[in-house]
């Protein structure tokens, strides 16, 4: 146990400072650092807790996407049965979060057939399982029900938070902030972390905004106010005006001439006469043509400007607006048109999402956690160090230095992972200090109980570290259980807590088996002690 | 070089001690179900000071822009926005408050706007150095969680010594962990401590560092059970205690030395975190390991496969020279 060949003792000291060697970069500057390999600039990430920022979580509002996937399914029932023509008692209707159909008795089974087309095996890994995305219910008496299965809602839930993320990352990119990191959590979530931004209020309103943008044609046939009071005609409904212009009600047909979709881009501006903030747009080709036909034939009318069902602006149409230019004024300020411009160029959101979490730290509370986390981590090592020197003499020297390169390595570690340093994460590395000379403890005590028994100092060395090794084993596993347990269930601090004292564990497991015992055995080999004194 | 020659220098405990730590069960083993019950019973009467990790609401960390933050003041304004219970706090420094606003009814949207109403009532008297809004969802996502992962990691532990052990020692330990658990929530409960994220972090480490310290003694029964056929249990179990008596104190020194560091100067922000791991690990985690873990195994009947082997004679108490 004792003995370590030489090749083993040049393996053990280049592993430890090969992996100490990766913390180097935390300490040199940013810029010292840019000229190296990418390899080498790996370095520990502040958590938001440590460097101010905000945390947002959002939730993609599913009830939205049941309804629009529901209303879909109609849609594509009405179709399918229009043209295979058969005859109906009951046109499609939605029900909740079912579609039901009457069907005439004698075209039934024509009917079931086509219906079934509908429904597609569902791909991806679900394939395997045979699962298909519409389940359809006989009911007898004509009537069948259709509806989307489990794992079809959740494959579009999927999708829509892909989509989310692209645009939400381009409208979050397009706010100038550093470094954000935008990811899916589970299956219908968004995690934002913004580094150093201390007041969110700006990037939940830009995000809380779905951005569906429309052109269409104001119904002139009736009043908005006469519409209110009756009822308004079936192709057309009653829309508001923005809370700037007073919420006036407007009636608007229902049908699209051009909607956000077709936009290629879209820029703050000024109106050239009034010097007033507008948005101008450019639309792609065949936005721009279908633009231009209803300008051609609508010259003279109103048409509105819709954005997430608010009315923006209702101007008339002066001209035949050809070239696919075209510009929204209402009221902007030079912010609000930026910002419109930023939603309008990343595109809209396939639903609503909610901010279900928020949290933000100043740069200041950061700054101070890291101070005193540094000092309150210095003050705990001296103290540790002084006891240990004070217990155990020469002995206490090298677990000093042992547990000295084990915080190196826990740096080296958590650089090499690139992982993120939080308050909690401070305080786990202090207990690893705590926990570090531990396994020195135990091995000395060991040796301590061995020579009491009567033996000589390196034999009572040798079965001291033998036997207090298998101890450590199993005293580390279950405390690294604990750890990883943390890890997965913890969220944000908590989890740089479990990180750095589960990785803790691992360097103090590996110093204790690798570095202490080289220096125990190269002290043994100098000194040759033939009795160790036992007070 | 007399100096290098000798292990310790300073001694807290004296060498072969020959405590009798078994006997202590007729003590340790009532006192532990009376300070379990108080517990629960602490448990149900007081509660837990839940924060808004686990409740949902919104917490603000403030810093007034004069001398000292006018607290009655602060309190007027907010308590009259129709936002139900405000909670204001004294939190470090005079100029430091923390304020918590109970979970708004309207779902998730409603608790966005109760933190914009209540930075727009505060306006520029303050600057903010830390705000938390917690929806109702994750709240009780997060306390599901908590509760799994606590549930997960005993067992987890539990199926490992089972492997390592025998099954009386997974028990003896498992039976020590729910103690533990049981008396730091009863502490947390007496003390009103913040119950949030980090202390279910608190709690698992709790868990990890008094198993760590009860595994070290079963290591010792383990070995001295293989060595020693015919010895009486309590006697072993006392002499496994004893001779791992050095080890314990020294190690539980240097944690507290480490943790008592961080209370002092890790800031407010840690306080209550620390102080749960100083009660947890330093006063609970020991004594569980020496007074509870340990004796149990009498009752769990450990040893009783070396009946089978008893014709062995017992090895000699001087070591022999083992293989090394």
């Amino acid at each position: 146990m004792l003995y370590i060949s030489r090749w083993k003792a040049f393996a053990i000291v280049m592993t430890t400072l090969i992996v100490c060697m990766f913390a180097v970069p935390n300490l040199l500057s940013q810029s010292t650092v840019q000229s190296w390999p990418k390899w080498a600039q790996r370095h520990v990430v502040l958590g938001l807790d440590l460097q101010g920022g905000s945390h947002l979580l959002l939730e993609v509002d599913t009830g939205v996407i049941k309804k629009q996937k529901v209303e879909q399914l109609r849609d594509e029932v009405r179709k399918i049965l229009r043209e295979a023509k058969v005859g109906l008692v009951q046109a499609a209707v939605v029900r909740g979060e079912t579609v039901e159909v009457r069907i005439r008795e004698s075209d039934l089974q024509q009917g079931l057939t086509k219906l079934r087309e509908l429904s597609q095996p569902l791909g991806g890994l679900l394939s395997a399982t045979g699962q298909r995305s519409v389940e359809i219910n006989n009911v007898g008496g004509g009537l069948v029900r259709l509806n989307w299965t489990e794992p079809a809602i959740i494959e579009r839930v999927r999708q829509a938070i892909d989509q989310s993320i692209q645009i939400v990352t381009r409208r979050v990119d397009d706010l100038g902030t550093v470094e954000p990191v935008i990811q899916r959590q589970g299956i219908d979530r968004i995690l934002i972390q913004v580094p150093g931004l201390g007041d969110p209020q700006r990037l939940i309103d830009l995000i809380g905004k779905t951005a569906k943008l429309d052109f269409r044609m104001v119904d002139q046939t009736m009043t908005a106010e006469q519409a209110l009071a009756s009822r308004p005609p079936p192709e057309s409904e009653v829309l508001y005006g923005t809370a700037r212009e007073g919420r006036t009600p407007y009636l608007i047909e229902k049908r699209v001439v051009v909607s956000g979709e077709d936009l290629v881009d879209a820029q703050p501006a000024f109106d050239q006469r009034t010097n007033e903030p507008v948005v101008s747009m450019r639309f792609n080709a065949s936005g721009a043509r279908r633009w231009a036909q209803a300008t051609t034939e609508n010259v003279g009318r109103p048409f509105a400007i819709i954005l997430d069902n608010e009315v923006i602006s209702a101007p008339v149409i002066r001209e035949p607006i050809i070239g696919g230019q075209s510009q929204i004024s209402g009221s902007f300020t030079v912010q609000s048109a930026n910002d419109l411009a930023i939603l309008l160029r990343a595109g809209a959101l396939p639903a609503p999402l909610t901010v279900i979490e928020q949290r933000v730290v100043g740069a200041g509370l950061g700054q101070d956690s890291i101070e005193k986390g540094t000092s309150a981590a210095y003050f705990g090592a001296l103290l540790v160090a002084i006891y240990m020197l004070a217990a155990y003499g020469i002995f206490g020297v090298f677990a000093v230095v042992a547990v000295a390169f084990n915080v190196a390595m826990i740096f080296g570690v958590l650089s090499l992972l690139n992982a993120t340093l939080t308050l909690p994460g401070i305080i786990g590395i202090v207990l690893t200090i705590g926990i570090a000379v531990d396994s020195n403890v135990l091995i000395y005590e060991r040796i301590r109980e061995e020579i009491r028994t009567g033996r000589s100092a390196i034999s009572a060395i040798d079965a001291g570290f033998t036997r207090a090794l298998a101890t450590i084993m199993d005293s580390n596993i279950t405390t690294f259980i604990a750890a990883a347990v943390l890890f997965f269930i913890g969220t944000g601090p908590v989890k740089g807590f479990a990180v750095t004292f589960g990785i803790g564990i691992i360097t103090t497991v590996f110093t204790a088996f690798t570095l202490t015992r080289l220096m125990v055995s190269y002290w043994v080999r100098w000194s040759r002690p033939q009795r160790l004194a036992v007070t | 070089m007399r100096f290098h020659r000798s292990i310790p220098l300073l001694r807290l405990i004296p060498d072969d001690t020959k405590f009798d730590f078994m006997r202590f069960r007729r003590i340790s083993f009532p006192l532990s179900a009376i300070a379990s019950i108080a517990a629960i019973v602490l448990f149900f009467s007081h509660g837990l000071n839940f924060g808004i990790d686990f409740v949902g609401g919104t917490l603000l960390e403030v810093q007034s822009k004069s001398e000292a933050a006018d607290l009655a003041k602060m309190r007027a304004t907010l308590g009259g926005l129709g936002l139900g219970e405000v909670q204001l706090q004294q939190f470090g420094t005079p100029r430091d408050v923390l304020i918590r606003v109970s979970q708004q009814p309207g779902g998730e949207k409603a608790q966005q706007a109760a933190l914009a109403k209540i930075k727009e009532a505060l306006g520029d008297e303050v600057t903010y150095r830390q705000e938390a809004v917690v929806g109702p969802r994750i709240s009780t996502e997060l306390l599901a969680y908590s509760a799994i992962g606590l549930m997960t990691a005993i067992f987890g532990i539990l199926v490992y010594l089972w492997f390592r052990f025998e099954w009386q020692f997974a028990l003896g330990a498992m039976v020590a962990n729910v103690h533990d658990l049981v008396l730091t929530i009863g502490f947390m409960s007496l003390f009103q401590i913040d119950f949030d994220l980090a202390s279910i972090a608190a709690l698992l480490t709790i868990l990890g560092y008094s198993l760590n310290d009860t595994v070290v003694i079963y290591d010792r029964i383990r070995e001295l059970l293989r060595r020693y056929k015919r010895m009486p249990i309590p006697e072993l179990l006392n002499q496994s205690i004893n001779s791992t008596m050095t080890r314990s104190v020294n190690t539980h020194v240097t944690v507290t030395l480490a943790l008592l560091a961080m209370y002092f100067f890790g800031g407010h922000a840690i306080h209550s975190f620390t102080a749960t791991m100083l009660f947890g690990v330093v006063l609970v985690g020991t004594y569980t390991s020496v007074f509870i873990a340990a004796p149990l195994l009498i009752y769990f009947g450990v040893g009783s496969f070396r009946s089978a082997t008893a014709e062995d004679e017992p090895e000699p108490q001087s070591a022999a020279p083992r293989k090394a």
